[in-house]
Formats: structure tokens, C-alpha cells, sequence
């Protein structure tokens, strides 16, 4: 049972409080997009074991939506920040660099 | 535990979205009922005058019953070229009171938010699980508040009576 | 024979006698007893049989560790099977029986399956037998194994009891207050952070005050109750008894069950802990020992021989031969012999034992056979004596000893439950011969730090300095701190225990057939070697095949003696055997405890309308509709459910109906970019309706497939209300604020699910205007409000948002009015339609209507992979706009195909309702030989106003197939004819609901 700090709130949230919404970070691909970017939008998800974005909302709770980086082996959580965000903070990208050297996940990652 | 659970009379309750920076909402919103603004995850005031942070764009106005109508009509012209969205919501929640010694027990074996002194406090405003149901709760009078949808009202009160029927846990 | 010693039992309060029966004998016991504790103190050694050989059982152990004292407890609703006697509180009046015996305990017929069977029912016997002839599989196996399988018998009736659920969040937890976990909780809660500590049994200080070692210079019965008032006193500190954690998740999520005092109030409390660190300070379990007979009633660990002594003041036997591998049985023995017991003989496998217990005995004049072993134990329902052998040899026997019980103890098995349950990695020490939880591999917390700390015993620390130690360390590691100084304590030096599971070692086939592993599930050596010469390697499909460890005890006493055979067996060492999986719970929980109050009435919350109550009294009968229930039909007396949907449809039809439509979801949204959100939200165009206007909105999601639907209103300027299904509501909602925080969230649109606010009430029929115009204050003329508008304002008194909309074909309005006055607008429709004879109608004569006039609902027609032109609903989707979601999906080569499957009507030929669900059947075969199929039936009804079956279906090619007869396919008989028709038949030009 997971807990995740809701970074809108503040609420540590116990996973009954949140509703899972799968990978974090999609790019939209609508109109006008090819057949190649409209399936890695629509069906291409990573499966890591190790350091993962996902998205969650805290659904009894304040209502908005985050993401959080976590590890699916070992359930780290590296940080949790407003779904808004186009991308991971540097900084969160070190906190898990600085544990998981050499993580990929997509494009970001990668550093040793 | 002598702690009582009924439903407490009809609330006057508006849903503000908007911005909380916002200076006009502010001014609005506290001068409709005197109190300060809220601070994250608190509520300033009582259920019968007094606004709760909800989220961080939404707060819920408590005022009495008969005024509500006038409030929302009050607040949508102080709110004019401001974006935002205010609804009387009297309607679409019931209001709990648990009164007794016992009501953060009550409460606890129902919700997974930590209700400890030290995280629920007076002031606090927390919005969780009861059970099955989404509530909001928080400690007023001689014991706490909570509300809920209208449509879950008589299953509300009847599983906050069983535990308070079930008896104190000695542990708060 | 066992029996209650006139002095001691630090537990029992002799003024207090209890009264119970046990298989319908009477005895009595003193309150402080267990159930166990009670029977040995009255001479009832034998308390139940095994699961296969139906062997005579006694109890082994004196903790929750126990495999074999399992009772059926209570009667009728009250009885609860597989209870432990040895953890079951004594109380007056409780009657237990024993369990997997016929007709009773001491003449068991099933013990032919020992006497006769024993040879033929080895590891994998069902696996092997069972296996055909395939039609004697339902006959004569199922019976068979239906009737040897499980212990105890279901409880009858509803359970009685109430349980509860409890919710803290905590820094530390501490699993286990004994010493270690004592002296963990006196470290961690210096720092003024939360810590709870839960002991399973009613009394601090586990198993510490039993060999009484002297703790900072005092006993240690006065240390623990010192440490306990020390922590009582503390404000972050709390203590519970009775409550066992019972297993360790994910991010500190811990479950503990809390037996409760009988008053009146819940039977069970699951304790559902949030713990930052968790202290596993919950102690080792003395294992038994392999040889044969030592299942006998008699044999029992030495450790819980002195438990009952010290605690309960019980002698096990007269004259009791102690077996062992280690000095700490030695304690037994000085124990026993202490209390004036006879002690003939202390049989020691090793070959030169020196501890000081060993020398304390010796000086005592005990006896000591060193490098010896039990090559058998006599008796069959008691233990008359034991046969001595010389542990090297194959069992022969050297000398016989009278005795009437055994103490036995191979030595200690931390319990590493609590550190495994989340993944905490082990580590084989082989000095001590344990399984030691492996600090480099502990579970690890949401902050990648270990979260689980190894205290005491459970660390692999058995000497009571140590343990103390142990328990500080892992209190303050438990907040990053340093250990504290910690008080000294004296125990005595103990000399190396010899790892011999088996004896003896050169034991044949023949005697490890005698030899019990595992005693609910009667596992024994010889199976496990069977095992492993069938080729058995993995130590998860060894027990598996043997079903050792499998019982309800899972193994505690068991695993790791067969694990040391299944290594034997396999020539490679114990460590890279590996473990079994630890799994919660750590004993097993009862569902009324895991379900709490969740049960009855207050299983599940029922939404409900402000008109619920009249619906019910008005002779609704329901529809769950996600958790709301709404009406699906009004029964008059006499009337069955079709009669009843008849009768409404027509009423509708010919006269006025009125429906409560509360449930529908209505979100307003608003803001300077909501129109242009909501063209992104609906495949029409949004922005461009006018204020007072209704328009019908589909939704898609980003696959193309319809998603939900409904009529969206513009209220102002910047202000739409879109009404969503039932079931729609919440999850349109939250996927509109999906789309608003994540991706557009620079637009400036604000949302509100205002649902419950209002009730919304459908007078749908030819007389709805009549009706609505009598109540007053609303001009609701053709030309005012014409089809597909709105108007805010007083009707009849009400608040009420009249909007012109039909979703039954008929003239029709839906009035919303704020929650609290709907059942007074309701009343008020209700006596103004008296007069056409008004009509509540429920979802079904909805579902009939919506049907007749051709419209869609969404589940019915739509699973998911329905896009909207696929249901001719091309005409709500915008050919202009550039965007919208599901768009680009909807251009895809398989969405655009012209062979998918449409909506269309169908009439079966012969009148009949069409099956539900039912496939259109196609031309020829496919690749596994069934029939093709070319469509299916959505939806299908007796329609009242055509007197006929009616039915919605997506066909492929369907709209150009106009006429044909297709086959539609029916469970129950033959195909059935039907033609493929225009999917509105009532009304189609629309007069009706434009009039």
C-alpha cells in the first residue's frame, strides 16, 4: 500500500485516496500527426523495473492531479510534483541518477 | 464512548473555484464571513460562518442556511471580470456532527488519514475516506463535523453511529 | 500424564476457577489459562487427529506456533473452526471440540488411513492417483477428496460478532514486546516521536520471565515491569496486548489483529498502521527434532514444557526425557527436575556438551547420554518410553526408557516473517544453523531506506544480554540514533548447538517413514526424500508436492527441518536450497475481522435521491446503477415486472410520465476558454450554442471510442452545464479535470461536478405541458420553449431550470430543482397529473422508450470499442473543427473501414423478443471452426407500443442492408430469423417531441 505525498495539498495520501492514471509524461499526438506517433502516443508505455513516472490523482482528497517518480522494484518514491510540469525537475533527475546510476526511462535518464 | 452522531441542521455551503492569490477572491471571500483566509488543508471560522480549504483553487463557504442565496449573489458580483466559479452547494452535501469526547476515535476507524493530535488539530480541515464514502472532517464544538454527499447521508450516519456504538479504543 | 502441579503458574489465579467442556466432557481451569494450558492441567494430552493419517495429536508447542492443537470453538452461529488452544484464552463456559475425527477422539474410523493406508498415501499421492479414469473425476474423487479435505467444520449462520477497524499512523511500531522489543521501544521513544508497541500475548516480556535471567542487576520479571511503567508513563508511547502483527506491506502499511475483552463491543480490531520503521522484534520458535514417534502425544518442544511450567504451573508427564542438540533444553530439564519431576535421562546428540547449564545438570546428577539419539518413542496414544540409539548408527537400539513425555529441542528459528513479508532478504548463518534477516537486503521504505529492524531473537540473539542489546540498537536505528547504553543482564553461558535434524543419521527408509516434518499435515522425511528423488529441486515445489508447511500453523514449526532434509536429500547446503515465501498474515485473521463494519446494511454505501423513500413506498423495485439505485419499475399490487413496464410505457405513450432522473451527472463548467474546452471535450461544436439553448453532446476518448453522453446547456456567457450519464458523472468529471491540470492547464476553465445539487425530474408524455402549466410561473408554450431550450425561473414555487428535452421520443421537459425541494416538486407533479392519470415510470419503460424511438445508451449500445459513427451519430460530430479528442484515432484505416459493424433495428420475423447479447450469424467458418458472425443485438425489448419484440443491433454494412433477413443466434433453440430495419420506429419525423 503506497503512500504518496499529494504536492498540491501536502497530504501524505494513502493509495485508498488516489486513483492510478498510468504513465506520466505523454506527449498528444491529434490531427495531423502519423501513424508511428499516434501509436507510440495511444498504445507505446514503458515497463520498467526501476525508476518509473506515473501519474495520480488525489481523487479523496483535494482532487488534483501529480506524478511521481517511483522505483516499480522497490518502491522508492523520488519526488512527487504538479502534473502541469512538462518534464521532471533537474533536481529530481539527480535524486534518482544519485541512486539509480545509468537509469532510462524514455529520454530522460541516462546519466551515469 | 458517549459520542453522539446526528445530522447536523442545513448548512449554507458555496463551492468558490478561483484563484487564492487572488486579491479580490480574498477580500470577498473573508469579508462574506469575517474570518481570516485559509491556510492549506485548514478552515477559518465554523460550519456556521467560516471558509475550508478544499483544494488549492477551491474553497467551501460556510454561512447560515437562509443566506446562502444572497452570498453566491453577493460574491458573484464582487467577483465580476475575475475568473472564477461559485455554486451553492447547500444542496448537494449533509453536514454529521459526532459530539463527544470520542470523535477522533469515531472517525479513525474509518478514514486512513492520520488523525493524530499532532496532524488533526482544531483548524485542521481534511478531506479523505470514511469507509467507502468521500468525506471532509474536522473538529468543531465538542467534538467534529463531517460532510458528505447527500446521496450517501443515510449510509454516512449509520456507519459513524456503529462506531461510535463499537466503543472508544483508548488509544488517542 | 499431564496434570496441575500444586505450586506456580505465574499466569493463573487459583481463586478463580472456570468452567468448560472440551468434546462434551466437563472440566476446569483457573482464569490466566488457555484452553491448552486448561486440558494438559486436566490430563487431556490428546486433542485432536491429523489431516491424512487421522494419527492421535497432542499439543506440541505452547504458542501460536502450534500445529496441532486445533479446535472447533463455540457452538452454532458462534463456532469457529481451527482455533489455536494454545493461544485461546480460557474463559467460563467454552466449549471446544476437537477436529478431523469420526465418530470421536479416542475410536477415530479415519485412523485406518494410519494402520492401513500409511504405505500408500507418500508425497504426491493425490497427484498421482487422481488422475483418471476422467469420468470418475465427479463421482467418486471430488466426494472423496471434498470430504477428506480441510480441518473443522464452516461456522453455521450469521456471525454474531462485530469487528472494527482501526487507522494510526505512527514513526515506530514495534512488533513484539518482549525484552528486545521493550528495550527497543525505551530507544526510540526518546525522541518524543510516536511509538506503538503490540505484543500478541497478554503479558509483556515474551519469553524473558520463564528462565528468569537477572536484568541490570534485578530480575526480569521486575525489569519488564519497570520498562513497561517507564513507557505507560511517556506521552508519544502506547502498549497493546493481545494484538499480533500480523503482516508488513508496502511502505510501512503493517496489519496487527486485536483479540478484545468479551463486553459487549467488537470481537476483533484490525489495526491498520501507516509505521515510518517498523521494529520486528517477534521472536524465534523452537524447532522440533525428526525422529521416530515424535508425534506421539507427549513429545512437545522443551521450551513450551517449561512455558506451562512456569506459566501455568502444569507438568506435561511425571518422568519426561529430554532430546537435544543445544543447552538451552537443559533448561527444561533444571526445570522440571526443580519442581521435583523426574528427569530419567537427558539425551544430548552431541558428543561433548560443556555449557554451564550442562555442567549445572550434571552437578545436579542428571543423567546425560551425549552423542546419543531417540530411535524411537513407544506408545501409540500416549508415550509409555523412548528407545536410546547411538545418533551415528541406523537406529538400533541400545536401551529402553520408561518415560510419559518427551521434551524436545533442535534448537531456534527466528521468525523473519515481519522482515520477509516485504521483500527483506535472509542470510543462512551456519554456526547458529538459523535464517538471519540480511541487513544488506532489507525492505525498503518510500525513502529507499530499510524500513524493517531485525530486534532481538529475531536478529538470531538468544542470550538476554544480547537480545536487550539488540532490541536498543534496532529502537534507535528505527530514528537514525545511536544505540543508548544498555543495562547489563546475566544468563548463562551456552555451549555450541550441533545442527542434527534427523536421528538417527543413518536412519533407513523404514524409520523415516516414523518421522514427522510437518505434524497438521502429516509430512514426514521419507516424503521429502521421496520428493527429491522424483526430482524435486525447488524448495517451493517441494512443498508444494508434500504440502509441508501448507497447513494452517504454515510451517512454523516445519519448514526449516524440511528444508535440512530437502538439502540432505539433494547433496547441496541449506542456504542454496532457499527459503518458502513469507506471506501475511502471520497467523490466520478471520474475514469478519478483515471485512470490519463493512458488512449488512453497511457493506457498501447506497446512493440515494431525494425521492428515494417515496420510490420505495410507492412499490419500486431496483436498479443498482453503479452504487445509486434507481427505480426500475413501480409495482402495483398484483402486478408482475413486465405488466408493470407495460403499463408505464403506455402511460407515457397516451397520457404523462414522470421519471427521476437525479442521477444523471452535471458538471458546470465555465471560464474564459471553456467553449473552446468544451469543443475539445465533445465531437460537436460547444462554443456556439446559444445562451438558453440545449444541444447533444458524445464524448470520445483519445482511442476514438464513445465514452459517455448527454445535453449541455449554455447558462451564460462563459457558463455550459453538460449532463453526463449515471454513471458518467464522477468519471467525466475527473477526466475533464484530467485534461485541465495536465494538459491544457493554462486555460482558464473552472469545474464543478454539481451532481447532487439539484433533482431533475422528466414529465415526459403528451400531457407534460398540461401538467407542468398547472403547477404555474413559466411560460412553457412551443413557441417560448421550444425543443432543445431552457428557462430558469419559478415553477409552481420551485426554483426549476425547465429544459426542454426528450429522451423517450414523447413531449417532454427535464425540471431541475435544488435537492432538498424535489420531493415536494415531485409531490406537487404527482397531484397536478393526477388528472391524466400520471405515471412514475422507472429505467426499464426509460430503456423501452429510448428504444422505440431509435436513441442510444451508452453500455448498451457502446463496450468500449463503439466509435460514434459506427451508431449513424455522424450527424453530432463536427466536420469542421480541427480537433477534438478521439479525432486522429477516429481517421485510423480500421476506424474508417466501410466493414464495421452499425446500428441498425431488427424485427424478428416472428415477433418474439430477440436473445440478448445475441450474434448476428454470418457466412461460412472461421479458423477454429466456428461460425463467422457479422453483427450482434445491442439492445432488445418487448415493445408495449408496437406489441412486438423490438431490438437495437450493430450489423456490418447494417444501414445498407435494409430489409434483409438475418439469423440471429439463440442458446435456446434455433437460429431465429429477423429483418434488419430502420432503428427509430416511433415517431419518426419527430412531431411528437417538436409538439
Amino acid at each position: 500500500m503506497l503512500t504518496l505525498t499529494c504536492p498540491h495539498c501536502g497530504v501524505q495520501a494513502d493509495e485508498t485516496e488516489l486513483s492510478a492514471g498510468g504513465e506520466a509524461h505523454l506527449k498528444r499526438f491529434g490531427p495531423g500527426s502519423s501513424e508511428e506517433e499516434l501509436e507510440g502516443y495511444l498504445f507505446a508505455r514503458e515497463n520498467p523495473k526501476g525508476p518509473h513516472f506515473e501519474r495520480w490523482r488525489h481523487a479523496y482528497g483535494c482532487g488534483k492531479w501529480f506524478l511521481a517518480a517511483r522505483d516499480t522494484a522497490t518502491n522508492q518514491v523520488f519526488g512527487t510534483y504538479p502534473a502541469s510540469e512538462a518534464q521532471p525537475a533537474d533536481t529530481l533527475r539527480d535524486l534518482v541518477t544519485a541512486s539509480r546510476p545509468g537509469w532510462m526511462w524514455r529520454d530522460f535518464g541516462g546519466e551515469a | 464512548m458517549a459520542d453522539v452522531v446526528t445530522m447536523a441542521e442545513p448548512l449554507g455551503m458555496i463551492s468558490l473555484r478561483g484563484d487564492h492569490d487572488g486579491e479580490r477572491l480574498r477580500s470577498a471571500v473573508t469579508s462574506l464571513t469575517g474570518t481570516a483566509f485559509p491556510e492549506r488543508l485548514r478552515i477559518e471560522g465554523t460550519s456556521e460562518r467560516g471558509l475550508a480549504w478544499m483544494s488549492p483553487d477551491e474553497l467551501l463557504i460556510f454561512v447560515p442556511r437562509q443566506e446562502a442565496g444572497a452570498a453566491v449573489a453577493r460574491l458573484s458580483g464582487d467577483l465580476e471580470g475575475v475568473h472564477h466559479l461559485v455554486a451553492d452547494v447547500s444542496d448537494m452535501r449533509v453536514c454529521l456532527r459526532i459530539d463527544g469526547p470520542g470523535a477522533r476515535e469515531v472517525l479513525a476507524k474509518l478514514t486512513p488519514a492520520d488523525l493524530h493530535p499532532e496532524a488533526f488539530g482544531p483548524g485542521v480541515f481534511r478531506r479523505s475516506r470514511l469507509g467507502q464514502f468521500a468525506a471532509g472532517f474536522w473538529l468543531e464544538g465538542q467534538g467534529a463535523r463531517v460532510i458528505c454527499f447527500r446521496s450517501v447521508a443515510d449510509y454516512a450516519l449509520a456507519l459513524l453511529r456503529q462506531s461510535a456504538a463499537d466503543g472508544a479504543v483508548g488509544y488517542f | 500424564m499431564s496434570t496441575r502441579l500444586s505450586r506456580g503458574g505465574r499466569l493463573i489465579d487459583r481463586t478463580r476457577p472456570l468452567r468448560f467442556t472440551f468434546d462434551g466432557h466437563r472440566y476446569q481451569g483457573f482464569a490466566g489459562d488457555t484452553l491448552a494450558s486448561a486440558l494438559l492441567a486436566n490430563g487431556q494430552m490428546l486433542v485432536g487427529r491429523s489431516f491424512k493419517y487421522h494419527r492421535p495429536r497432542g499439543l506440541v508447542a505452547s504458542g501460536h506456533e502450534e500445529p496441532n492443537g486445533l479446535v472447533n470453538l463455540g457452538a452454532g452461529e458462534r463456532m469457529e473452526p481451527n482455533h489455536r488452544a494454545t493461544v485461546t484464552p480460557l474463559r467460563d463456559g467454552l466449549t471446544a471440540l476437537s477436529q478431523n475425527r469420526f465418530p470421536n477422539l479416542d475410536l477415530d474410523v479415519g485412523a485406518v488411513n494410519d494402520t492401513l493406508l500409511a504405505r500408500f498415501i507418500p508425497a504426491g499421492f493425490y497427484y498421482k492417483t487422481f488422475m483418471w479414469p476422467r469420468a470418475f473425476w465427479k463421482h467418486v474423487y471430488e466426494p472423496f477428496i471434498r470430504r477428506s479435505a480441510g480441518l473443522g467444520r464452516v461456522p453455521e449462520g450469521r456471525d454474531p460478532d462485530t469487528y472494527e477497524h482501526f487507522n494510526v499512523h505512527v514513526d515506530v511500531l514495534i512488533a513484539g514486546g518482549g525484552v528486545a522489543g521493550l528495550a527497543a521501544a525505551l530507544a526510540a521513544a526518546r525522541s518524543g516521536k510516536r511509538v506503538l508497541v503490540l505484543e500478541q500475548n497478554g503479558w509483556w516480556g515474551g519469553r524473558a520471565v520463564i528462565d528468569d535471567p537477572e536484568i541490570d542487576g534485578t530480575p526480569a520479571g521486575y525489569w519488564i515491569d519497570q520498562a513497561v511503567r517507564t513507557l505507560e508513563a511517556l506521552p508519544n508511547v502506547r502498549l497493546r496486548l493481545n494484538t499480533q502483527v500480523s503482516g508488513v506491506h508496502d511502505h510501512g502499511y503493517v496489519l496487527a489483529c486485536e483479540h478484545l475483552a468479551e463486553n459487549g463491543g467488537p470481537r476483533q480490531r484490525l489495526w491498520r498502521i501507516r509505521a515510518g520503521r517498523v521494529v520486528a522484534a517477534n521472536g524465534a520458535i523452537e524447532r522440533p527434532i525428526a525422529f521416530a514417534g515424535n508425534d506421539v502425544p507427549g513429545v512437545m518442544l522443551a521450551s513450551a514444557m517449561r512455558d506451562y511450567l512456569v506459566n501455568w504451573g502444569v507438568s506435561v508427564g511425571d518422568r519426561v526425557v529430554v532430546v537435544t542438540n543445544n543447552d538451552d533444553a537443559y533448561r527444561t530439564a533444571l526445570a522440571l527436575h526443580r519442581a521435583g519431576l523426574i528427569v530419567p535421562v537427558i539425551v544430548d546428540a552431541r558428543s561433548r556438551p560443556d555449557g554451564e547449564l550442562v555442567r549445572q545438570a550434571r552437578d545436579l546428577g542428571l543423567r546425560i547420554e551425549a552423542g546419543r539419539g531417540i530411535a524411537k518413542v513407544t506408545g501409540r496414544r500416549s508415550v509409555t518410553g523412548v528407545k536410546l540409539c547411538a545418533l551415528a548408527g541406523e537406529g538400533a537400539a541400545i536401551e529402553e526408557i520408561p518415560c510419559d513425555a518427551v521434551a524436545m529441542s533442535g534448537g531456534w528459528t527466528p521468525s523473519v516473517h515481519l522482515w520477509s513479508h516485504c521483500g527483506g532478504g535472509l542470510t543462512w548463518d551456519d554456526a547458529r544453523a538459523m535464517f538471519l534477516p540480511d541487513p544488506r537486503r532489507a525492505p525498503r521504505g518510500p525513502d529507499g531506506q530499510a524500513f524493517v529492524h531485525p530486534a532481538g531473537s529475531v536478529e538470531g540473539e538468544l542470550r538476554t544480554g544480547a537480545v536487550i542489546a539488540s532490541g536498543a540498537r534496532a529502537g534507535a536505528a528505527a530514528l537514525g540514533e545511536e544505540a543508548p547504553a544498555t543495562v547489563s543482564a546475566h544468563d548463562a553461558e551456552e555451549g555450541p548447538l550441533l545442527p542434527v535434524w534427523v536421528m538417527p543419521q543413518g536412519a533407513k527408509t523404514a524409520l523415516k517413514r516414523k518421522m514427522w516434518l510437518d505434524f497438521q499435515n502429516d509430512v514426514k522425511v521419507s516424503d521429502v526424500e521421496l520428493a527429491a528423488r522424483e526430482g524435486f529441486q525447488s524448495v517451493e515445489h517441494t512443498k508444494r508436492y508434500t504440502t509441508l508447511g501448507m497447513a494452517t500453523d504454515q510451517g512454523k514449526t516445519s519448514n526449516l527441518n524440511g528444508l535440512a532434509v530437502l538439502s540432505s536429500a539433494l547433496h547441496v547446503p541449506i542456504p542454496q536450497v532457499g527459503t518458502t515465501t513469507f506471506r501475511p498474515p502471520y497467523t490466520p485473521i478471520t474475514f469478519g475481522t478483515l471485512a470490519g463494519v463493512a458488512r449488512e446494511s453497511l457493506f457498501q454505501p447506497v446512493r440515494r435521491t431525494a425521492i428515494h423513500e417515496w420510490h420505495q413506498r410507492h412499490g419500486a423495485t431496483w436498479e443498482p446503477v453503479g452504487l445509486w439505485r434507481r427505480p426500475f419499475a413501480y409495482l402495483r399490487p398484483g402486478e408482475d415486472v413486465h405488466a408493470a413496464v407495460t403499463r408505464e410505457v403506455l402511460a407515457v405513450r397516451n397520457g404523462v410520465g414522470l421519471l427521476d432522473a437525479s442521477t444523471l451527472g452535471k458538471i458546470v463548467v465555465k471560464g474564459p476558454d471553456a467553449g473552446r474546452f468544451l469543443d475539445m471535450m465533445y465531437t460537436g461544436v460547444m462554443s456556439t450554442l446559444p445562451i438558453g439553448k440545449c444541444r447533444y453532446g458524445i464524448m470520445c476518448s483519445e482511442n476514438g471510442f464513445l465514452i459517455d453522453d448527454g445535453v449541455v446547456i449554455r447558462l451564460s456567457e462563459d457558463t455550459w452545464l453538460c449532463h453526463t450519464t449515471t454513471g458518467g458523472a464522477d468519471r467525466i468529471h475527473a477526466h475533464m479535470e484530467d485534461w485541465l491540470q495536465t494538459e491544457w492547464h493554462q486555460w482558464k476553465v473552472y469545474t464543478a461536478n454539481l451532481t447532487e445539487e439539484w433533482t431533475q425530474i422528466a414529465v415526459a408524455g403528451p400531457r407534460a405541458r398540461e401538467v407542468l402549466a398547472k403547477l404555474g410561473g413559466i411560460d412553457l408554450s412551443r413557441e417560448a420553449l421550444p425543443f432543445m431550450t431552457f428557462v430558469e425561473g419559478q415553477l409552481g414555487g420551485f426554483d426549476a431550470r425547465v429544459h426542454r428535452i426528450s429522451f423517450s421520443g414523447e413531449l417532454s421537459y427535464e425540471v431541475a430543482v435544488p435537492a432538498n425541494q424535489g420531493l415536494a416538486l415531485w409531490e406537487a407533479l404527482m397531484q397536478a397529473g393526477a388528472e391524466w392519470g400520471i405515471t412514475p415510470y422507472g429505467t426499464e419503460a426509460m430503456h423501452v422508450l429510448r428504444a422505440e424511438k431509435g436513441y442510444i445508451m451508452i453500455g448498451e449500445e457502446t463496450d468500449g470499442t463503439v466509435i460514434p459513427q459506427d451508431l449513424g451519430l455522424g450527424w453530432a460530430i463536427s466536420k469542421k473543427k480541427a480537433d477534438y479528442l478521439g479525432k486522429r484515432a477516429q481517421e485510423r484505416s480500421f476506424m474508417s473501414s466501410p466493414d464495421r459493424w452499425k446500428l441498425v433495428g431488427l424485427e424478428s420475423l416472428d415477433k418474439s423478443v430477440l436473445p440478448e447479447g445475441a450474434y448476428v450469424i454470418g457466412q461460412g467458418r472461421n479458423a477454429n471452426g466456428q461460425r463467422n458472425t457479422e453483427g450482434r443485438v445491442t439492445s432488445t425489448y418487448f415493445s408495449p407500443t408496437f406489441d412486438r419484440g423490438i431490438a437495437m443491433a450493430i450489423i456490418e454494412k447494417g444501414p445498407e442492408r435494409m430489409g434483409q433477413v438475418v439469423q440471429v443466434s439463440n442458446r435456446a433453440g434455433q437460429p431465429i430469423a429477423a429483418r434488419i430495419v430502420d432503428p427509430v420506429l416511433y415517431d419518426k419525423s419527430g412531431e411528437k417531441l417538436n409538439g
